[in-house]
């Protein structure tokens, strides 16, 4: 009995050390963890630069940002995924530093679950941020039937689906909100969790595809999630209406329009929380990838930058039909001139 | 002792116990109570790890924590009395219905109700339920229970809305919902342990029962259920114990709103729910407080299973005293 264990275990060992071996001679294994949310993009990315660049693997963790930002810290990955970018507090405590590169972008939709499926109703800015604060509480509020004649709104409550796990996408829609509505900024505020407003009829469920099933199985429930999910859960989505009046779908032209409208600083960390131009989709957001810019092995400072070109060229090009926003031409240029500090 | 140890030479019953017999006896003597402590003292520094890592929380927060209804880390205020009353709330209603269904299942699977095969049958599925993840629980309520329940919570709010329990609507994820799934999960440790208790009375007794003239339920009620009391309250005590820790299923049923109210359909919150959600993107801050939360649930599961055991063993006492 003992002989078979230790037989186990030997075999388990080798199994263990055998390859890894063999990696650590001729090729490079990078590993990197963090947000959720571009999490089947990269995974997708990341699957077919392994496969072209010879020797190179490499595995992502969707961990949640605020964990990848940790295992940065810690020095327990190679680069790390990031919805909330880095704080300037969090970036001094990496030797060396950081270098913040977007990669992609993404839009947050107000998905809505009304009897009869009314197509594209339309949601004024008032209105959604009164709905999330509490204040319109009914589907044939005034407000709501003024900006959509036609539309045979049900005389039902409105049940708001949240997300019940801290997460990036909570941060981007409340710093919309904050942006927009001064009762919103005095009130819950913007952050990765926020108080909500204490009613029977906020609901909270966790990560993207929770809230989007709680959305799917309540008659009258609206709530945030990210446009990639709504795509593929195909549940309705609103216009929302933006800075300049507009009223626009998530999905088209908006997205690239609204992180075009913004201007990136030298560190390459800004917010679009309301963007503008009349043909601007409201709540976007870039997602970051953070990498060291001292890396120890050279050769792995090699690879990463040839990840980031893939995922400049060639991923660029399979955001879109993954529900994601690719990244308009200047910033394409001015990440990849910043990408070379990862030395 | 030793059969345990001497078992491979033949006829060795009849021979003295040897040197080796002797230091074998006493190693195992040694390693047993060695284990026993180790999980002593595994207890002691996981409630000292977690102790340390929430005493910043404890000494900023205090009792505040305990009695504060408010959970905003932007403004760094935090407390976690929704979270203890959903958490106390859900297992007491889970444990209500489970604990229920769970004794009746016992009973009609140990006082021969059915031919032993097909009680076989009957408790292999019913342990089966133990085998499904949390997960599957979850999400069969949110598409399942919950659609199910709308059309009844709607009724029971319209025509007895006045009663507390009823009210307020079902906005979708909500007490009952959550409260049904879980009773769901704990009714397999309920039923298998209640079904042990039962089994364990020996059969005279039921004989001697149907012997004074009994019927079969008169037998049942008042000499078999008394009779095995004390293993089925520790049945209760080990369903609630699991009701409180539950985590996955009910994170996504209870609604995950900070409020505490008495309505079966308002949403709510658990202390379990809350830290398995917060934790992955939380801040050095944050997980002050959710050690200091994580303690707290620990405190609540470790009191609930004390007072378990003080009134199992007062309850054998008072048994023992009356035989």
């Amino acid at each position: 009995m003992v002989r078979r264990v230790l037989g186990c275990v030997a075999v388990v060992a080798l199994a263990l050390v055998g390859p890894s071996q063999a990696v650590s001679q001729d090729s490079v294994r990078l590993t990197g963890s963090g947000a959720t949310f571009p999490f089947p993009l990269y995974s997708a990315w990341f699957k077919s630069f392994s496969t072209k660049q010879k020797g190179v693997t490499v595995d992502y963790q969707g961990k949640g940002s605020g964990a990848g930002i940790q295992d940065l810290i810690n020095r327990t990955v190679d680069f790390a995924a990031s919805d909330a970018a880095m704080t300037d507090e969090e970036m001094a405590r990496v030797p060396g530093g950081v270098q913040l590169l977007p990669m992609t972008g993404g839009e947050i939709v107000l998905a809505y679950n009304l009897p009869g499926n009314p197509k594209g109703l339309k949601l004024p800015r008032d209105v959604y941020a009164g709905i999330f604060l509490g204040q319109i509480t009914k589907w044939s509020d005034p407000k709501l039937k003024a900006a959509n004649p036609g539309v045979a709104l049900p005389d039902q409550d409105i049940t708001v689906v949240r997300r019940a796990d801290a997460s990036g996408t909570t941060f981007v829609f409340t710093s919309h909100l904050s942006a927009i509505s001064e009762g919103w900024k005095m009130g819950p505020g913007a952050g990765t969790t926020v108080s909500w407003p204490k009613s029977d009829k906020f609901v909270a469920s966790p990560k993207n595809d929770g809230v989007t099933a709680t959305i799917k199985q309540t008659p009258g429930a609206i709530g945030y999630i990210e446009y990639s999910f709504a795509k593929f859960a195909k549940v309705e989505m609103a216009l929302l209406q933006n800075r300049a009046g507009q009223y626009v779908a998530a999905g088209g032209e908006g997205g690239p329009a609204a992180l075009g409208s913004v201007q990136l600083p030298a560190n390459l960390r800004a917010w679009v929380s309301d963007p503008e131009g009349p043909k601007a989709y409201p709540i976007a957001t870039y997602t970051w990838m953070l990498f060291y810019r001292e890396n120890k092995d050279p050769k792995k400072a090699a690879a990463l930058r040839a990840l980031v070109e893939y995922c400049l060229s060639e991923g660029q090009r399979s955001s879109t039909a993954m529900g994601y926003v690719p990244l308009p031409d200047n910033v394409v240029g001015a990440v990849r001139k910043a990408s070379a500090s990862i030395q | 002792m030793i059969e345990l140890t001497g078992g491979s030479r033949a006829g060795s019953v009849s021979a003295p116990p040897t040197r080796w017999d002797y230091f074998a006896d006493r190693a195992f003597r040694g390693a047993a109570r060695g284990a026993a402590w180790l999980i002593v003292l595994l207890l002691a520094f996981l409630l000292y790890s977690i102790g340390a890592k929430a005493w910043v929380g404890m000494r900023t927060h205090g009792v505040g924590f305990l009695i504060g209804s408010t959970w905003d880390v932007g403004r760094q205020q935090f407390g976690i009395l929704p979270h203890i009353w959903g958490t106390l709330y859900s297992s007491l209603l889970a444990l209500t219905i489970g604990g229920f269904f769970g004794v009746v299942m016992a009973i009609f699977l140990t006082q021969d109700f059915l031919p032993p095969r097909l009680a076989q049958v009957f408790r292999v599925i019913v342990e089966l339920l133990a085998a499904i993840p949390s997960v599957v629980y979850g999400l069969w309520g949110l598409f399942v229970v919950v659609p199910a329940m709308r059309p009844i919570a709607d009724a029971l709010h319209a025509h007895f809305g006045f009663i507390p329990l009823f009210g307020s609507t079902l906005s979708g994820p909500g007490m009952a919902p959550a409260a049904l799934v879980l009773a769901i999960m704990i009714l397999p440790t309920v039923a298998a342990v209640s079904q042990d208790a039962l089994r364990l009375v020996p059969y005279k007794v039921k004989e001697a029962a149907y012997g004074l003239g009994t019927t079969r339920w008169e037998a049942i009620l008042k000499v078999m259920l008394p009779a095995a009391s004390t293993g089925i309250f520790g049945a209760l005590v080990l369903g609630f114990g699991r009701a409180l820790g539950e985590t996955m299923a009910l994170a996504m049923l209870i609604g995950n709103s900070n409020q505490i109210s008495l309505s079966l359909f308002s949403p709510g919150n658990t202390l379990a729910a809350l830290l398995a959600l917060n934790f992955p993107e939380a801040g050095a801050r944050e997980v002050q407080v959710l050690m200091f939360a994580a303690l707290v649930l620990l405190s609540i599961t470790l009191i609930v299973n004390v007072i378990g055991d003080l009134i199992m063993a007062r309850s054998a006492r008072r048994a023992g005293a009356r035989a």
